[in-house]
């Protein structure tokens, strides 16, 4: 879906085109077009099942680690189609974090140096450095800045996804992608997440998947609705909240399905 | 009433299984204190000079376990230096999808490897004798020819050796090792390997700097268990590795021996004082192996946080 007006000085990042997803024969993404502007967050809600985290999943070419998945038609990142790409380039330049915090096993400085180190970065000056800059971003800096050594696991479970945003943040990505990070979440650590988020509006381009529609209404710049495996509708958020084209859309969001 | 009779039943219960515990309990104090009893003529003569000690020739009462003690660890440490990349390998082939082996395919090798495990000692050392030797020779003959200054391969080869019966212990040890390893993987959170991914790493790094990290501590209790059962080892040993115990032999290409190849190979002829040597190195085997097993078990329940994927 083309947005028409509002986007002027806002440019897109990547772009969906005539696009489709295959489990085997299962078309989990059905013909999708969108487009996600540069900087911005963009939130994908709909039923469960209708393919938000699949659709998701597609842009860091996640599926390629299992066997029998096919993507069809394109993805482009500015102008390359990433589907061609090596996937690890891919998610060397996309970054995900995940709906349960997975932070690895290490201590809280390691979880964030391990994507410098496997890129090559050596130079402990600025790993300390993009380190430290990685976990300010993340707004985690305050409260780990005198234990980086310690376990990551010991962090609570807000600390710990913070950490993986960090994580995800330390290799400069063009992309981060968010697969419902708040759902396991008590309300005061979703809230610290969605603040961090919208911080990071106008420095890195977010695409977020989310269960919570008022969440979407709060953090994001541009929403897709999906249903079934097919984009219903694209559009700033207010008009999708407020002003649906789409009777499917203005039903979703009134709570009416789903 | 009927509660009455449920708490006997209890007692009894409880009772039996106690009983049972202290039965092993005694049986071990009992395995010990007969084994002291028998070998203290040799403690009394040679003290712990004996362990270190080289020579052997019974007839004269001329008695080391050094050599022996030398053959077990050295046969151990180097069988499992061969078997633990290789069972490690398997385990991660089996687990990490490098490749998308099928799930049929999978459990076949998981399968074969399990049943290398099933194979008696006696036929390992069957197939070392009249399979693996002979097989051997040529390659032994060029590394001897061609790095015979080096020490580790100084002397020409004979058939039975150290270099035989370590390669047969490699394989005895593989199964266990393997089988570890691959369910210290595959309790890790499939999570984790995602995560590596989604941050840029290959399969590869994801497992060498993530999962193996994670799980090293478990894998690296079951490599102590493998040495242990290694260490101990009788049938399969005895049979390839030469039984020469008076002298420590440093080449791979020359005959050796074990205490436990020590013991089954001697204890039928052996009288008097050389009975209680034996016994002697029974204690020393014992000792060996229960430090071993110890720090195995101590290693399993420390288990750092690291161990076992997220609380
Ligand atoms: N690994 C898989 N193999 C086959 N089909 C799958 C697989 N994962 C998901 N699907 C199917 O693809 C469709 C989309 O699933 P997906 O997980 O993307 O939905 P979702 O919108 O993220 O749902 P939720 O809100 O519950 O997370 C569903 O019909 C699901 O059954
Ligand atoms: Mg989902």
């Amino acid at each position: 879906m083309e947005l028409a007006q509002d986007q002027l000085g806002t440019q897109v990042k990547a772009q969906v085109k005539n696009f489709s997803f295959f489990y085997g024969s299962n078309k989990a993404i059905k013909d999708v077009d969108l487009e996600v502007l540069d900087c911005k967050v963009t939130s994908m809600i709909g039923p469960s099942g209708c393919g938000k985290t699949t659709l998701l999943r597609c842009f860091n070419r996640m599926h390629d680690l299992y066997p029998g998945t096919r993507y069809e038609g394109e993805i482009l990142l500015e102008s390359q189609n990433l589907l061609s790409l090596d996937p690890i380039e891919v998610r060397m330049r996309i970054g995900m974090v995940f709906q349960k915090p997975n932070p690895f096993p290490k201590s809280i400085f390691e979880n964030i140096a391990y994507g410098l180190r496997i890129r090559g970065v050596k130079d402990k000056g600025v790993i300390n450095e993009r380190v430290e800059r990685a976990l300010r971003d993340a707004a985690i800096w305050d409260e780990v800045k005198d234990r980086l050594k310690d376990m990551a696991f010991n962090l609570s479970g807000g600390q710990q996804q913070r950490l993986c945003i960090a994580r995800a943040l330390a290799t400069d990505p063009e992309i981060l992608l968010f697969d419902e990070p708040t759902s396991a979440l008590d309300p005061i650590a979703t809230a610290s997440i969605e603040e961090l988020v919208i911080g990071l509006k106008g420095k890195v381009t977010i695409l977020i998947v989310t269960h919570n529609m008022q969440q979407a209404v709060r953090i994001s710049d541009y929403t897709a609705f999906m249903y079934l495996g097919e984009l219903v509708e694209f559009d700033r958020t207010d008009v999708i909240f407020n002003n649906a084209a789409q009777q499917r859309t203005r039903e979703y969001v009134s709570g009416q399905f789903g | 009433m009927a509660l009455y009779g449920r708490k006997i039943g209890h007692r009894l219960g409880v009772s039996l299984l106690g009983l049972a515990a202290l039965l092993v309990a005694i049986v071990l104090v009992a395995l010990f204190l007969t084994l002291v009893v028998a070998a203290w003529p040799a403690i009394a003569r040679f003290g712990w000079g004996l362990i270190g000690a080289a020579g052997w020739a019974p007839n004269r009462q001329v008695f080391g376990l050094g050599p022996a003690l030398y053959g077990t660890v050295v046969s151990g440490v180097l069988a499992l230096g061969l078997a633990v990349p290789v069972g490690v390998g398997v385990a991660l082939l089996l687990t990490e999808e490098f490749v998308f082996l099928p799930r049929s395919l999978q459990g076949i090798c998981g399968f074969l490897i399990d049943l290398l495990a099933a194979i008696p000692s006696v036929v390992y050392g069957l197939w070392g004798i009249f399979v693996l030797i002979p097989a051997l020779g040529p390659l032994a003959a060029w590394l001897h020819g061609v790095l015979g200054d080096w020490v580790l391969f100084a002397t020409p080869f004979l058939g039975r050796g150290m270099l035989p019966a370590v390669l047969v212990l490699a394989l005895m040890v593989l199964p266990t090792i393997a089988a570890i390893a691959r369910q210290s993987l595959g309790s890790l959170d499939r999570e984790l390997r995602v995560a590596a991914m989604a941050v840029g790493a290959t399969r590869w790094e994801a497992v060498r700097g993530v999962l193996l990290p994670a799980a090293g501590t478990r894998i690296l209790g079951g490599v102590l268990l493998a040495l242990g059962r290694a260490l101990g080892e009788t049938m399969a040993v005895t049979m390839l590795i030469g039984n020469v115990p008076d002298r420590i032999e440093a080449s791979l290409l020359a005959p050796s021996s074990t205490i436990a190849s020590l013991i089954a190979n001697e204890f039928a002829e052996a009288r008097g004082l050389q009975v209680a040597v034996l016994m002697y190195g029974a204690l020393v085997l014992l000792g060996l192996v229960a430090g071993v097993h110890g720090l195995a078990e101590g290693i399993l329940q420390w288990r750092s946080p690291t161990g076992n994927g997220r609380p």
